[in-house]
């Protein structure tokens, strides 16, 4: 069952600018996917028009089996949205801000009760329940606006940069409650800046970039396209001069720290049995940058190039 | 259409648009009840003394019913504009827009609101003006109904208003430069028999003048009008604002990019 199906979406804004080419996204029922793009590149309308905030100019959407155009209360039933900005009524109570959305969605009453206290109990809010919105820290917000989207129980949520500007605790507590509800059934679009968050989370991938979809396939095999990674290697002694590994490109970034760059045909072992036997311990390793970072730079770059020519 | 839902998703805005007209009392049923006060006082008391009577009736009684219709009419339009451009300036109007309601319940619970508030006020009102007169009611069907009418037309008129308003200075060109006008000149604190041929055709025109006198005629049993032609623009002017805010919802005008 797709939970998403999109066919050759364009929208053109009435001021000219063409922010959807014609793309093609198909998301399946159970799926957590990741929608990245820099900023403009069409991510916010692709959700507007999917959650019925921005008239598209063409093309198909269906979810679950409802197209926007023929069934669009079923297809709207069946979404919860979580905006990129605050869209929140800042002089209503947390608590009656999440129960008129119930309302909006036709429940009522006591069942609406119920869910609201779940939600807002979930999503930590519980006890700020009869404060104004005005009055929540940033990432209070962000969570009521979680909640908000939760409380009718939609089979697809799409979330758009759920995390700017939230503290880090909050960020990966964040993570843990979405993975949860994605466990438990919920569909999940993500769009993030936080490529770490999207490499963590998601198990598929599309990127777009000027309207249009550059690369949509599963997390594990758009991060295999990576041709080289670099690692930054801490060692246990100091060494003056960076060794000459056969293989791998070796930088002494400074007398305790080593930058490695590793190609697709080569393997950490094999860089561990060179360094061992040259006697240099290594304390710990990581990414230089986040690969999924890296592999979108990239991508976004070989776009904009006429050459296609990478760094 | 899903009927059950849709009339829980109106329940909830209105509901949600009394919490707002409660909450924000001082600006919302304060200053219409000292406004009213003041007029009654001034133009009532003070100067109506000197006018005498107006139509068989001194002139405190005469421009209560109006008074009241007047604020029926502000305070019904000013509802819907300021709430739903506010929830557009905010952008909370995009929980109502996510959601599978029909765009006939957002305006109706809209309305709602605006009815509930044009009628608190308008009841305050009549109490207010039951200090400085009496006021026997001659109709009272035609009392409620042409009020209630009256209240739903400026609710939706302040609807579109609040479909097309950009910025907060929108909100409130059409109150001053033509609510306020057509009111004052409507038929509150006169009858049109006074005007000369020419200017009492000319304020026939103004459908504020039949709203203002079938309500009176409610109360005092007087109008310049045909009650039969105040039902006729009530209800035209209810079915041509309906259907002009559910094509503007269905279009998107000013809710969707």
């Amino acid at each position: 069952m797709k939970a998403l199906s999109i066919k050759n979406l364009t929208k053109v804004y009435a001021n000219g600018n063409q922010a959807l080419k014609g793309i093609d996204l198909s998301v399946n029922a159970g799926d957590f996917y990741a929608l990245l793009g820099p900023n403009g590149a069409g991510k916010t309308t692709a959700i507007g028009i999917i959650s019925s905030l921005v008239n598209k100019t063409g093309g198909e959407v269906e979810i679950f089996g409802h197209s926007i155009d023929t069934d669009l209360e079923a297809a709207k039933s069946c979404i919860g949205l979580v905006p990129q900005e605050v869209n929140l009524n800042l002089w209503d109570t947390v608590g009656n801000i999440v129960t008129n959305q119930a309302g909006y969605y036709g429940i009522g009453g006591k069942s609406a009760r119920l869910r609201v206290e779940k939600y807002l109990q979930a999503l930590r809010l519980w006890d700020r329940r009869n404060d104004i919105a005005r009055s929540l820290s940033g990432g209070m917000k962000r969570r009521l606006m979680i909640a908000r989207a939760l409380v009718h129980e939609p089979k697809l949520l799409i979330l758009d940069e759920p995390t700017a500007g939230v503290d880090i605790e909050i960020r990966r507590w964040m993570w843990g409650f979405l993975k949860d509800i994605n466990e438990a059934g919920t569909t999940i679009i993500l769009t993030t800046h936080y490529l770490e968050e999207a490499e963590s989370l998601c198990r598929d991938i599309a990127i777009i970039d000027e309207g249009l979809i550059i690369e949509d396939a599963k997390m594990s095999t758009v991060l295999r396209k990576l041709q080289r990674e670099v690692f930054v290697l801490s060692l246990a002694t100091e060494i003056s001069t960076a060794p000459v590994l056969d293989g791998f490109k070796a930088r002494l970034r400074n007398n305790c720290e080593l930058e490695v760059e590793k190609g697709p045909d080569r393997d950490i072992n094999d860089l561990f049995d060179q360094l061992s036997a040259r006697e240099i311990k290594v304390v710990s390793l990581r990414n230089k940058a986040n690969r999924l970072e890296e592999l979108f730079m990239r991508l976004v770059k070989n776009k904009q190039s006429p050459s296609g020519g990478t760094e | 259409m899903n009927v059950a839902l849709n009339l829980v998703a109106v329940k909830t805005i209105i509901r949600k648009e009394i919490v707002r007209v409660l909450r924000i009392w001082i600006q919302t049923i304060v200053p219409p009840a000292i406004t009213m006060t003041l007029y009654f006082v001034i133009f009532g008391n003070l100067i109506g003394k000197r006018i005498g009577s107006m139509d068989g009736f001194d002139y405190m009684q005469y421009i209560a019913p109006g008074l009241i219709m007047m604020s029926v009419i502000t305070n019904s339009y000013g509802n819907v504009v300021s709430s739903f451009f506010g929830a557009k300036f905010t952008r909370h109007i995009e929980e109502m827009l996510v959601a599978p309601m029909s765009n006939a319940s957002i305006i109706i619970g809209h309305v709602a609101g605006g009815v509930l508030r044009g009628l608190l006020v308008g009841t305050l009102v009549t109490v207010i003006a039951l200090f400085f007169t009496r006021l026997d009611i001659a109709h009272p069907f035609i009392m409620i109904s042409v009020v209630l009418l009256s209240s739903i037309v400026f609710s939706l008129a302040g609807f579109i208003n609040a479909i097309f308003a950009t910025k907060f200075d929108d909100i409130s060109i059409v109150p001053t430069f033509v609510l306020t006008p057509l009111t004052y000149l409507g038929g509150v604190f006169y009858t049109i028999s006074l005007l000369p041929p020419f200017w009492q055709s000319v304020s026939k025109a103004n459908p504020i003048l039949y709203m203002v006198n079938a309500f009176r005629y409610g109360i005092l049993g007087k109008s310049d009008i045909d009650i039969g032609h105040a039902y006729v623009i009530l209800f035209v002017f209810i079915v041509v604002l309906f259907t002009a805010c559910v094509q503007l919802m269905r279009r998107g005008i000013g809710i969707r990019e």
